[in-house]
């Protein structure tokens, strides 16, 4: 009786330490993602949660995209930020059901310069934050969808 | 499509160098329904870094918002023949890939 026992106990420290061996590095990496933000379902509330409500409008802050995207699976947004010391740009899809898209952060040896492509349900507002020396800037340019892209 | 390849490229611009990458990734957003009319759960990539030299450049978080088989540009300021270039992300299963590639 008292061997099985001591074994089961063996087993149950062993499924421990796998699962905090195993499990945390990947929760720590995963830590890195803004649940907050990400799960906003407003741009409103997406922007307050990277703290970057109240956004000065920039023309040093381009995005280049189509004004008619025919497949709102895959539409391409090329943001260039001209704002001298940007150390994040944030891409927001005003109407989807989670605006925020992404978040890119830039370190010592990479330009303010991101291509990507997006989803989009519908017609919508694409906003741009940049942000330099702790100050935020922002950029907005509609673009229409003529097949929304949440089919899949 | 299985989760899992990288295709990366770097090119020498003017005065910095172009990183494109393509992910295979299905990256669900959790909102459409499979044939049989069941949701598929989300899967997708949720954070990418981009080092050079070992150097972290670019640290991307991205949401169910990015397209399948998302590709990327990134701009790398100067750049020489030789330099190294490392592409990881990581995805909401916990599921990792990394490609290198180096400058020509």
């Amino acid at each position: 009786m008292n061997a099985i026992r001591r074994t089961t106990l063996k087993a149950a420290g062993a499924a421990f330490l796998l699962a905090s061996g195993l499990l945390h590095p990947l929760r720590a990496l995963a830590a890195a993602w803004n649940k907050d933000a990400f799960g906003a379902k407003t741009a409103l509330d997406a922007l307050k949660s990277l703290g970057a409500s109240g956004a000065a409008s920039s023309k040093d802050l381009l995005i280049e995209a189509p004004q008619i995207a025919e497949n709102g699976a895959v539409v391409p947004i090329e943001i260039t930020s001209n704002i001298p010391g940007t150390t994040s740009i944030s891409v927001l899809v005003e109407k989807n059901p989670f605006p925020l898209a992404a978040k890119f952060d830039f370190m010592e040896g990479a330009l303010p310069f991101v291509k990507l492509n997006v989803k989009m349900g519908e017609t919508s507002d694409v906003r741009v934050v940049a942000e330099a020396g702790g100050k935020y800037f922002a950029a907005t340019k509609e673009i229409k969808v003529t097949i929304g892209g949440c089919g899949g | 499509m299985a989760a899992g390849s990288m295709k990366m490229r770097a090119t020498l611009g003017s005065g910095y160098t172009d990183v494109r990458v393509l992910m295979s990734h299905p990256m669900e957003t959790g909102q459409r329904k499979g044939p049989d009319g069941k949701l598929v759960p989300a899967h997708f990539i949720q954070n990418i870094t981009v080092k050079v030299n070992g150097k972290t450049a670019v640290e991307g978080q991205i949401s169910q918002a990015i397209s399948r088989n998302p590709v990327f540009s990134f701009r790398i300021k100067g750049g020489a023949k030789g330099d190294k270039i490392e592409v990881s992300w990581i995805d909401t299963l916990g599921e990792t890939t990394k490609g290198e590639s180096v400058i020509a």
